[in-house]
């Protein structure tokens, strides 16, 4: 932190002076002195850095690492070019909050007004917020955005990713928001909107499932019947499908993990909200709007921001004030490496290879795909002995697909080789084929 | 159409019996500065008198503004959607709402009284 320097002695006690103190410890008096501290924490000192160094790699060491992983289930692994570390870890963006004091962090504002333009031309959708936690929270946030004081009730397709149903319903107890989980057939949601009063719909694309809904027929269809559709999508998958603006969803929602940030243990992720213009006063969290400043010159603001919970207090309906700065910047700088024509490259690989996969297990005796609906880099396949196919993997140092409800959910990306995947086929054969 | 005034800084103009338009005063204008943003409610929504039924947003502030009937919203004024700063240009010539099936009110004002309150 090249910018962080300490004060002197004299330069404190010019500062103790200033305020007319003489020790630092007066200006805490106005503790009372039941609750302060007798005796110094009881926390071990410090250590030289190289005892450090070696406590946190032996700790480091107990992590098992897979040299190959083929499990997606909501977290995906994708290549992250160098540059993007490289922005990321500038000291300048080192921040995981949001100004709070924005406008004088122009670059910040920047940062993230060039993430949300990103967004929006990687959905097709007019707005994009800064950011929220994950994907998960995009998708409750989005439901709560759809409600009006005639229609609230949600419907929650049942094939989407189940800690994204966890997260909806949760919201929806806490603000008494009526929901509706509509089952699916043969791995797509079964949607049937005839005297439906719902507010909202909320599907996957592609689901938890790996397959491909038909999001441009339920747009249509819930349209006629004056319900919003929100489209849960892996913004991998955008580069090659249609996206949520071109079949005519109301919001866009997705977690942004795969966009240049690291699988990490399962944190921090990002979620991504974008949505036509005329829901940008129901969408929540912070905005950033360019404008010009009084010499004319291109500049950054927060803006609309009566919309968010510091000003509307208890009639906000979301009270998300903050964002995801530095993984939204990750997600920005990964999209500007990868460039359009770099994302649907690594996007065509990741279809190319998982049918691939998916191919070849169908060979195995026993195992088939449990759907046979189009799928991206996901699929589930009917496998005879799930957990010991997986095990034999696991001991080979490969990590195995997701086991949902007695079958195996397989992901591929651009990351896995053909020889990995004949590798790891060839021992669930072992397994399964005998 | 006479006028009528309710202690929480709305007008009502009824159209007959049981249907009025219903709006700001110039006062809640002009105490709320530039008005940016009004949430139209959509027809049929319930109005009870003296509860919220939509909220303005003006660069200083979001309030809510309330009902000063007991009915149903049969119209919003969707000019309000482009231009919400016709309520700070003309507040009585602005309706927000169209209200029908009106069967209870407020306690009105007269502009008289209504003037001596925010005289205050």
């Amino acid at each position: 932190m090249a910018n962080y320097i300490s004060i002197t002695e004299s330069e404190k006690k010019q500062m103790l002076d200033a305020v007319g103190v003489s020790e630092i410890e007066e200006l805490f008096g106005g503790i009372p002195e039941k609750v302060t501290l007798k005796a110094p924490l009881a926390i071990p000192h410090g250590l030289p850095e190289q005892k450090v160094f070696a406590k946190m790699s032996a700790m480091a060491a107990k992590n098992k690492v897979y040299r190959s992983i083929f499990r997606g289930g909501g977290a995906y692994r994708h290549y992250i070019p160098a540059v993007v570390d490289s922005i990321c870890s500038k000291e300048e963006f080192v921040t995981a909050y949001t100004p709070y004091q924005p406008e004088i962090s122009q670059g910040v504002l920047q940062a993230i007004f060039e993430y949300q333009s990103m967004i929006c031309r990687l959905t097709d959708m007019d707005v994009s917020n800064a950011s929220v936690y994950d994907g998960a929270t995009a998708a409750a946030e989005a439901v709560a955005m759809c409600k009006t004081p005639r229609k609230n009730k949600a419907l929650l397709s049942s094939a989407l990713n189940p800690q994204i149903i966890e997260t909806v319903k949760t919201y929806c107890f806490g603000s008494d928001t009526p929901y509706e989980i509509l089952p699916h057939t043969d791995g797509k949601t079964n949607v049937d909107f005839s005297d439906s009063d719902a507010s909202c719909i909320i599907i996957s694309q592609p689901n938890f499932y790996g397959v491909i809904e038909d999001v441009e027929k339920i747009c249509e269809n819930a349209h006629g019947k004056g319900i919003k559709v929100i489209v849960c999508c892996n913004p991998i998958s955008l580069a090659l499908l249609k996206t949520p603006g071109e079949c005519g969803a109301d919001i866009a929602v997705g977690d942004a993990q795969p966009l240049g940030i690291p699988l990490s243990f399962g944190g921090p992720y990002l979620g991504f909200m974008a949505c036509k213009t005329e829901l940008t006063r129901k969408l929540p969290g912070r905005i950033v709007g360019q404008t010009t400043d009084t010499r004319g010159n291109r500049a950054f603001v927060l803006t609309l921001q009566a919309r968010e919970q510091h000003i509307r207090r208890e009639k906000a309906s979301s009270n998300i004030c903050s964002n995801q700065a530095l993984c939204a910047l990750r997600a920005g700088v990964y999209l500007s490496a990868m460039g359009s024509r770099g994302l649907e490259r690594a996007a065509s690989h990741c279809a190319a290879k998982a049918h691939y996969m998916a191919a070849e297990l169908c060979k195995i005796k026993g195992v088939s795909l449990a759907y046979k609906n189009e799928f991206f880099n996901e699929f589930l396949t009917i496998c005879p002995k799930p957990e010991a196919a997986l095990s034999a993997l696991d001991d080979a140092g490969i990590l195995g697909g997701l086991v949902v409800d007695g079958k195996v959910l397989w992901c591929v990306t651009e990351q896995n080789s053909i020889d990995e995947i004949d590798e790891a086929v060839g021992i669930v054969r072992e397994v399964c084929g005998k | 159409m006479s006028i009528k005034f309710t202690k929480t800084h709305e007008w009502v103009k009824f159209t007959d019996d049981n249907t009025a338009y219903i709006g700001i005063t110039d006062y809640a204008q002009s105490e709320l500065g530039d008005v940016v943003y009004i949430r139209l409610p959509e027809a049929g929504e319930t109005l009870t008198t003296g509860q919220p039924f939509t909220d303005i947003e003006s660069v200083k502030a979001v309030s809510e503004i309330f009902s000063p009937v007991d009915g149903v919203v049969s119209e919003s004024n969707e000019l309000l959607d482009a231009a919400p700063e016709l309520i700070n240009e003309a507040p009585y010539d602005t309706w927000i709402i169209k209200a029908e099936n009106i069967n209870k009110t407020a306690e009105f004002l007269t502009e008289e009284e209504y003037n001596e309150i925010i005289k205050g």
